[in-house]
């Protein structure tokens, strides 16, 4: 795989930053009427640097894809701030988000499932900006061919159905259609799990490129730590709801310091030593 | 066109096989249309055998069998013994009955179930869709009979509704507007009956089928996107859940049609429910063939009605 080429971008203001973010979800047991609160994640404090990649890696349940979803906006967070270019996002109403929500954009895991079954690579493609109400019916679809050569689809297969695509070509399209409204922001949430080593190291430079160009700041959510070290800046390491450590990528794989970062960094290296003694 | 032609082949499959089973079924029944007449000492054995050979009872099942899909095939139905007449004009005349019957309570139900479903799934686990789901249980529960009985006797204590048959006597009489008005205060109660009954397993499809693909990424994705709550029902879930409610629409004419036997025959329509019914006791066997062949057309034409509207509404179908 080969290593994806990192920007040095000023640092100095943070495109977004999330302060204090909580979210608890209210839960109720079945056949009772008492009512508990499930904690998804606490305190959380982040900094998304234009052109930068910040990686969250964590266990299943450490509350990496809630996280995602309130700084997305598709979820409400309990308390604490989100800040995008020192607009106060949770401060905003309804209407006043409407405009805003083009500037962060989300992919998935499963690609599959991502795409509306029922419309074309072009519908697809098309849809955040119908939704946005940007352009003409033909600017749009000039626009969605525009991202499908960007992102590597040949523009003949417009036509065609999200089920007549690889997986590595569904992903693809599903990072065009984030791209479509010309995010600030992209999280990539799982983004490449569910693809094979050969699509794992297409995309990422493909995203890597996306990133140059489109002077993108990326959120990676993801568990394997191999990729997240060729392809992020800095990683915050999430454990039970709480970011435990948060550093540069170089700093954190040279020294460690909480237990469950240790623990997986010992895990990813023992899985390394055992395919190295395989190919020897 | 090679998906029609499939679906077509294996309908008329499925239609040849029901021929031959009833044939079969009616066969191991003891007795025929005749038996009783045996117990008439003014009908001669004689008489009894002609009349038996006039018919063709008297010869094998597969022989019967070839003679009646012989006439199908033609158009004719075979003999009505106890009517003496041809079994197709008995049956196009309830069939047309039966069809507005059930074309009525299906729309009704369809009405109901698709916007209360959808709403259940919005508010899923709220007071609304819990009281929702308590009243589609509990229909679930009532036997169709009961319910039925139930229905026709609020009408006769209300005296609200026509309880029997599909005009009044003074039909002939109205002009055309009171004669649709007559019609349709007779249909009120057995489709009201019918369309509660199909009713339930209905709204419970519609709201897990909205409920699964209110979850999916995608439409996280247009959530993300600043799509309206409306516009993601209407226009993005209902599309999508729409394959397996397609589906289940084909599986819920056979419902409709087996409580349709029920319902005519309690509520007093004249479809093909009672003509059945009577037919079974009299041993009037190509009635009885007429009409088990008449419900299985209904049934496999509903599924295959299902197939084309999946067929125009999923583009994935579509694909080669």
């Amino acid at each position: 795989m080969k290593p994806c080429p990192k920007s040095n971008s000023n640092r100095t203001e943070p495109l977004l930053r999330v302060t204090g973010l909580s979210k608890q979800y209210l839960q109720q047991r079945t056949f009772a009427r008492t009512e508990f609160t499930v904690s998804a994640f606490q305190d959380v404090d982040l900094a998304l640097f234009r052109g930068r990649t910040l990686a969250l890696v964590g266990e299943s349940g450490a509350g990496k894809s809630s996280l995602a979803r309130c700084i997305a906006l598709l979820e409400r967070p309990s308390s604490g701030q989100i800040e995008l270019e020192g607009q106060y996002l949770l401060a905003v109403d309804r209407k006043a988000l409407f405009p805003i929500r083009r500037r962060i954009q989300m992919t998935f895991q499963d690609p599959a499932s991502a795409l509306n079954p029922g419309l074309s690579a072009c519908e697809i493609i098309a849809e955040p900006l119908a939704i946005q109400r940007e352009g003409t019916k033909l600017q749009r679809r000039e626009r969605a061919l525009e991202l499908m050569e960007q992102v590597g689809l040949d523009a003949k297969w417009e036509r065609k159905l999200p089920l007549a695509f690889s997986g590595g070509q569904r992903q693809r399209l599903v990072i065009a259609r984030a791209l479509a409204l010309r995010p600030s922001v992209l999280i990539l949430d799982e983004a490449l799990s569910n693809l094979d080593a050969a699509n794992q190291s297409l995309i990422l430079e493909l995203l890597a490129e996306l990133q140059i160009s489109h002077s993108l700041a990326y959120l990676y959510i993801s568990h394997d730590l191999r990729l997240v070290s060729q392809f992020a800046d800095e990683v915050a390491v999430m454990y039970q709801g709480r970011i435990v450590e948060h550093k540069q990528v170089h700093e954190l794989l040279a020294a460690p310091e909480h237990s469950y970062t240790k623990e997986l960094l010992a895990t990813v290296r023992s899985v390394e030593s055992i395919l190295l003694e395989r190919s020897a | 066109m090679k998906y029609f032609a499939r679906r077509l082949f294996h309908a008329t499959l499925l239609l040849v096989a029901v021929s031959i089973f009833s044939f079969a079924i009616l066969q191991l029944a003891p007795g025929d249309f005749f038996s009783p007449m045996r117990l008439n000492p003014q009908i001669s054995s004689r008489t009894i055998t002609g009349l038996r050979s006039q018919y063709g009872l008297d010869r094998s099942l597969p022989v019967r069998y070839a003679h009646w899909l012989h006439g199908v095939l033609k158009g004719d139905l075979g003999p009505s013994l106890a009517y003496n007449s041809p079994v197709a004009p008995l049956l196009g005349v309830r069939a047309r009955n039966t069809l507005l019957l059930t074309g009525t309570a299906m729309l009704l139900a369809w009405l109901i179930a698709i916007p209360l479903g959808m709403w259940s799934a919005v508010h899923r686990g709220k007071w609304g869709d819990r009281a929702a789901g308590a009243v589609t249980s509990g229909l679930l529960t009532v036997p169709d009979l009961v319910l039925f009985l139930v229905l026709l006797l609020v009408a006769v204590r209300t005296g609200w509704f026509p309880t029997g048959g599909m005009v009044s006597a003074a039909f002939s009489d109205l002009n055309m507007w009171n004669k649709v008005k007559d019609i349709a205060a007779h249909l009120f109660l057995p489709a009201l009956g019918l369309a509660i009954a199909t009713l339930p397993p209905l709204v419970r499809h519609v709201r897990s089928a909205v409920i699964e693909v209110l979850e999916a990424p995608f439409i996280r994705a247009a959530r993300a996107h600043g799509i309206a709550e409306r516009r993601v029902l209407f226009r993005y879930a209902l599309p999508v859940a729409a394959n397996p409610l397609i589906s289940l629409f084909g599986l819920s004419v056979a419902t409709m049609l087996s409580a349709s036997l029920l319902v005519e025959v309690v509520l007093s329509w004249p479809g093909i429910g009672p003509l059945l019914v009577d037919a079974i006791l009299a041993k009037d066997v190509y009635v009885v063939i007429g009409t088990v062949m008449l419900s299985s057309v209904f049934l496999v034409a509903g599924n295959l009605f299902a197939d084309l509207l999946l067929f125009a509404a999923d583009p994935r179908m579509r694909v080669e």
